[in-house]
């Protein structure tokens, strides 16, 4: 068994709960304080399932979608994200983005799995769900869809983690195609979910799914930033010449990523006030109740001042790069609540003019939810960190010291083993073929 | 396809005195069926499929009704006094809780208006032919009933993500917790209908005849009998989602309706009354 450890360790980077005992006892502190945050939401979470979601929830009848769903929006959009940014590097060969995959994978896995962790708690009975989406499926919804291709990401990230561990480029590779492809198919089927509702105008419309996509992207540069200064801050170590190169190209497609956003965002607002249903959803955003939400958030934490920054950061100021990202995911997560939430206000009767419809519709998280949101966001700050300590930073090796009969790649960046009689030449060839 | 040279500038007036009856009467036809006026096209348009005709819209050639017997309420909203008892008598019917409703009725104010300041309009779930709810759903807990056209909940299939909630652009939806899945109104196929019953919960307990029930297939059935008429006017709610509902509205004041249901011609459209 210790055999197999040692093994895993060096080929893997695993050093397991052995460097969680060497972590200082202030990063212990941390991560017991996620772990008791999880359980405490966890709890919570069950208690509001057993004693009945409508009698602790905020959500209503008319805002069926709480801040459980904005949630799990803003933390299967950050996966998704992940996934597409690691991908330009490991998948399409851009040389720059390679040494973020681990990492990138990694986080992308545990953001899904945290996702998961939130639904579980909003879906009314999640175990029906398990056996009537195989036996009973519906292909004209896009609720299905979105639950099986994101069920299947799932496995494809898990597989192509285990290769990106194992060293077989190829195959993770492979994976991570077909990872890219039903990752931004689920995604794009989360928008559609919004957005072929519709009875509500605030949604319908090819919008969402676009702008899913793109803000999932700029949601996995800003994420992938802020884990990799995070960790950075953690352990200097891993920071060397080309996870710095990797640092400066991601904020680069960050910053553009950010500006498409503004760019759809300015869209949104302007189309939206010509429409009276939209106006006033528009204008509770600009000016009612949720105006905090998006000027505070959305707009200035989420773009405007990430976008100072990371432009004055010049992509190698790295604690400015953490403070504008990790602002930025803050910004995110109210960006996904002011589209689930307001989507929801106007009532179907509104337009009727009846008394009962006239107001917009509220709705304020309650504790038992705004914990249920917390667990889920617990186990990935947890897993995360966790993670750091137990995979040694993603990286193969301290100091990444290069273990014995293996090289740095120079492509991609990780370490190789040759085999035995093998040439560099050749290893890298065998470590980088498609097939 | 060649079309006749004709110089419109140079052409003379033939004036209206020279065009026959009969041309007349082809050329406003076909203005009418156009415009979707023709034969109660105004309903034709709502409905997703009707007696032989052309859909307003020109996109539906449709042929009969899709379900037989095709249920379906004609709401006269005029009648309703709000006395609340047909949501009495589906919460009691259908054992809805408290926190939950299948039906409501929902109130306008005018101000301004002669005759009336307050108008009560009843809504429940439109059993749409193209019903968004059943779309949305992942695992066909909602279903259109192949033979009656009502959208009914199959209850353990039911995950409770509450899409269909959202989708419906009629607000008749809701969470039951003890159904342990979404709980909407089912023409109270359940408690009545499928135990030999010709009426609903709350169009039974409807005491000025607001809510009507009945079988749109059916000529003789009120329901068929106030929509097809052309003296009133019929309009569903929400039109413009396209979802083809199958709950109709109408004023129905007392007169034009007492002449509906006896069947009378209508004395003000005949023209050799007048």
């Amino acid at each position: 068994m210790t055999g197999i450890m040692v093994n895993i360790s060096k080929r893997w980077g695993y050093h397991g709960v052995d460097a969680l005992r060497k972590a200082s006892p202030g990063y212990l502190m941390l991560l017991g304080a996620f772990a008791l945050l999880a359980v405490a939401g966890a709890a919570v979470g069950l208690h509001g399932m057993i004693v009945g979601y409508h009698h602790v929830y905020g959500v209503s009848r008319e805002v069926s979608w709480g801040i459980l769903i904005s949630a799990y929006v803003f933390c299967v959009v950050t996966s998704t994200g992940l996934c597409i940014i690691s991908s330009i590097g490991h998948v399409f060969g851009g040389e720059a983005f390679m040494p973020i995959a681990k990492r990138a994978v990694f986080m992308s896995i545990i953001f899904m799995l945290g996702g998961f962790c939130i639904i579980f708690f909003d879906i009314e009975n999640p175990f029906r769900m398990a056996i009537y989406n195989v036996i009973s499926p519906n292909l004209s919804s896009n609720m299905w869809w979105m639950g099986t291709l994101y069920g299947a990401y799932l496995v494809f990230m898990v597989i192509e983690y285990y290769f990106l561990l194992e060293q077989n480029h190829s195959l993770s590779r492979l994976m991570g195609f077909f990872g890219l492809v039903v990752g931004i198919a689920a995604h794009s089927n989360l928008g559609a979910v919004f957005g072929m509702l519709h009875g509500r105008p605030f949604w319908y419309g090819p919008y969402l799914p676009i702008y899913f996509i793109f803000s999932a992207a700029m949601s996995g540069g800003c994420a992938i930033m802020f884990v990799t200064t995070l960790a950075w801050k953690i352990n200097p170590e891993i920071m060397n010449q080309r996870m710095e190169r990797a640092m400066k190209a991601i904020c680069q497609v960050t910053i553009f990523l950010i500006s498409t956003i503004i760019f759809f965002t300015i869209w949104k607002i302007v189309t939206g006030i010509v429409s009276h249903e939209k106006t006033i959803v528009i204008m509770s955003l600009v000016t009612g109740d949720y105006a905090i939400n998006f000027w505070l958030f959305e707009v200035f934490l989420g773009m405007l001042l990430p976008l100072f920054l990371l432009i004055r950061s010049r992509g190698n100021n790295f604690n400015m790069i953490m403070w504008a990202t990790g602002l930025m995911m803050v910004g995110i997560f109210f960006m996904r609540y002011d589209i689930v939430i307001p989507g929801q206000m106007v009532s179907v009767y509104h337009a009727l003019g009846v008394e009962e419809a006239r107001d917009l519709v509220k709705y304020t998280p309650s504790f038992h939810e705004i914990m249920a949101a917390l667990f889920g966001l617990s186990v990935i700050c947890f897993a995360y960190f966790a993670g750091e300590k137990m995979l040694n930073g993603h990286q193969l090796e301290k100091h990444e010291i290069v273990p014995e009969g293996g090289y740095i790649c120079p492509g991609c960046g990780a370490i190789h083993f040759m085999e035995e009689g093998e040439t560099v030449e050749d290893a890298m060839k065998r470590h980088h073929k498609i097939w | 396809m060649k079309f006749p040279k004709i110089d419109l500038d140079t052409l003379k007036n033939e004036g209206t005195e020279s065009v026959t009856v009969k041309e007349r009467r082809n050329f406003l036809k076909l203005g009418f069926a156009i415009t979707g006026v023709y034969a109660g096209g105004k309903i034709l348009s709502l409905s997703s499929t009707f007696g032989v005709a052309h859909a307003s819209d020109g996109s539906d050639f449709v042929e009969k009704y899709p379900y037989n017997p095709h249920y379906s309420m004609v709401i006269r909203q005029s009648l309703c006094i709000d006395c609340e008892k047909c949501v009495d008598a589906c919460n009691k019917t259908n054992h809805v809780p408290e926190y939950g409703y299948r039906t409501r009725i929902l109130t306008r104010k005018y101000r301004g208006q002669l005759d009336k300041k307050i108008e009560f309009i009843p809504v429940l779930c439109n059993h749409c032919n193209d019903a968004p709810c059943v779309r949305a759903c992942p695992t066909k807990a909602t279903y259109k009933d192949a033979v009656t056209g009502i959208v009914r909940m199959e209850s353990k299939k039911c995950i409770g993500c509450k899409t269909c909630m959202l989708a419906c652009p009629y607000d008749a939806r809701y969470f039951s917790a003890a159904r342990r899945a979404v709980d909407k109104c089912d023409f109270c196929w359940e408690e009545r209908l499928s135990k030999g019953e010709t009426q609903t919960g709350c169009s039974s307990a409807c005491p000025t005849g607001a809510r009507t029930f009945g079988n749109l297939t059916d000529p003789e059935n009120i329901v068929f009998k106030l929509v097809h008429q052309l003296e009133e006017t019929v309009w569903v709610l929400r039109p413009e989602d396209g979802t083809k509902p199958n709950i109709y509205y109408m004023k129905g004041n007392m007169r034009s309706v007492d002449n509906i249901l006896k069947g009378q011609k209508f004395k003000y459209s005949d023209p050799a009354n007048s």
